[in-house]
């Protein structure tokens, strides 16, 4: 080399080192190596500064996402924040519409089950502008079938009866009104005595002597006697008992949601009907203890004539 | 290696620049571990080919062919260390652009942005060149030719040498 031109001089040497490194190729190639301790080496001398580089950047990337590229954040807060409440809103209706098909399936489990009573399921629509009247307003009437005086009941016990029908809609008259009244009895012990509403979420069991034995937590059916609701259909559970001066004061929690009435039975006919027995919660059947024989009967006949006048027919 | 001097070829004078200690291996070692960690944050930087536009300045500049195809072979193995490939697929190219980015230094004024991005331009290609010829016929390995990606790596990495080059000129020594 040291005899040659210095033009030429470089012209070998990149001869020399290209040469070297198509060898060096080679030689990987032959050995299937990958020239380990040239790329240890360069790796090593590196990565702790690509490892630093790394740090200073992730540093300066969180620092402007949490400190200065605030203003998209914002958007995509608010963004979040109505998405948010879109989704709750949907979430509650999905609630409501699943709560909406348990109850349906309840209802029409009951029908089913009471298949040769008729009746028809009706949606509640309304409620009465008075707030004294204890009234619903049901979407369905006469087009329907629906009579006054019809029974209008829940799986869960006596709602009602019909007050008034109308072409596609109807009043119902609720157990809790003044003027309602449902004849029943004891369950366990069969004491008669009509049930009537106080304008209040209680009833009362109004024709109980103070010699009758009759204990907090006793279900309360209707007896039949009034020729509008079935015979032992829950009306409620006895929830306070005090003695008056020649009946006792009876209050009774109606079985019946009725202060979130969404859909309703109302039986189709105003003839006496039986209807076959619920399932009984055990709470309530091992609470009352049987005091007195069925057939009490003078009481009763007298409320009845307030709680059921069948007057219509149905045709 | 700290003046400036002229090398005299006919009677054209040819400037050949010195940088300050330690800018050229800085300027390599910053290129090459760019090359491998700004496509970890960036991947269009991918198309980057930063020890190239280093090996292309500094053969222009120092405009010494035994210097620039050395300075190649370096960058170029550097790189292949970093990298999956074979050691020698970009040493050898490098190498070779490191010649001839030095002896086209020493015959033509580089210092115009124009003709450094076109020259840029040029060993680019011819750099993408010499790598395909080598997966071909070293390595067998089946690549495309010319692509519309590599017009466009063309581009961008002339462009970017024009403003590094500037840069970089800001080291030398007066």
């Amino acid at each position: 080399m040291a005899g040659l031109p210095s033009r030429h001089r470089s012209l070998f040497l990149l001869i020399g080192v290209v040469l070297l490194q198509v060898l060096l190729l080679a030689v990987q190639i032959k050995r299937d190596s990958q020239g380990r301790l040239i790329r240890v080496w360069t790796v090593s001398a590196v990565s702790p500064v690509e490892r630093s580089g790394a740090w200073g950047v992730g540093k300066i990337r969180d620092a402007w996402r949490h400190y200065f590229a605030l203003s998209d954040t914002a958007r995509q807060n608010e963004q979040l924040k109505r998405e948010n409440g879109e989704l709750k809103l949907e979430v509650m209706q999905l609630q409501g519409k699943s709560a909406e098909a348990d109850r349906l399936a309840a209802l029409l489990n009951f029908k089913q089950k009471q298949n040769k009573v008729p009746m028809v399921v009706a949606r509640v629509i309304g409620s009465s502008a008075d707030p004294n009247s204890n009234v619903i307003y049901i979407d369905q009437g006469v087009r329907d079938g629906i009579r006054k005086n019809m029974g209008v009941i829940t799986p869960e016990g006596v709602v009602g009866k019909v007050m008034e029908s109308f072409r596609d809609a109807s009043q119902v008259l609720l157990v809790t009104d003044h003027d309602s009244g449902v004849g029943a009895m004891i369950a366990d012990s069969r004491i008669q005595s009509p049930v009537g509403g106080m304008g209040e979420p209680l009833l009362s069991m109004k024709y109980v002597g103070n010699d009758d034995e009759v204990a907090v937590g006793s279900r309360v059916v209707t007896s039949g006697m009034d020729r509008i609701f079935p015979k032992d259909l829950p009306v409620g559970t006895i929830t306070q008992v005090k003695p008056g001066s020649q009946y006792k004061q009876i209050r009774v929690k109606p079985s019946a949601n009725l202060e979130k009435l969404e859909e309703v039975i109302v039986l189709l006919t105003t003839d006496p009907v039986v209807l076959k027995p619920e399932p009984v919660p055990q709470s309530d059947s091992s609470s009352a203890a049987p005091s007195k024989a069925p057939g009490k009967a003078a009481p009763q006949s007298t409320s009845t004539a307030n709680a059921a006048k069948p007057s219509d027919k149905r045709p | 290696m700290n003046e400036t001097y002229d090398l005299r070829i006919g009677e054209s004078h040819i400037e050949v620049h010195k940088f300050h200690t330690g800018t050229i291996l800085v300027s390599l070692l910053i290129a090459v571990v760019l090359q491998s960690f700004l496509p970890v944050y960036i991947s269009k930087a991918g198309i980057l080919d930063l020890p190239l536009l280093i090996t292309i300045y500094f053969g222009l500049s120092r405009r010494n062919p035994s210097t620039g195809l050395l300075l190649g072979t370096v960058t170029g193995l550097l790189q292949d260390s970093l990298s999956k490939t074979a050691l020698g697929l970009y040493g050898i190219s490098k190498t070779i652009i490191g010649y001839l980015a030095s002896s086209i230094g020493a015959r033509l004024d580089t210092e115009h942005p124009a003709a450094r991005f076109a020259l840029t331009a040029a060993f680019f290609v011819l750099h993408q060149g010499i790598v395909l010829l080598i997966r071909k016929l070293l390595l067998a390995e089946p690549q495309a030719w010319f692509t519309k990606g590599l017009l466009v790596a063309c581009l961008v990495n002339a462009t970017l040498g024009v403003f590094l080059y500037y840069l970089l000129d800001r080291f030398r020594k007066s």
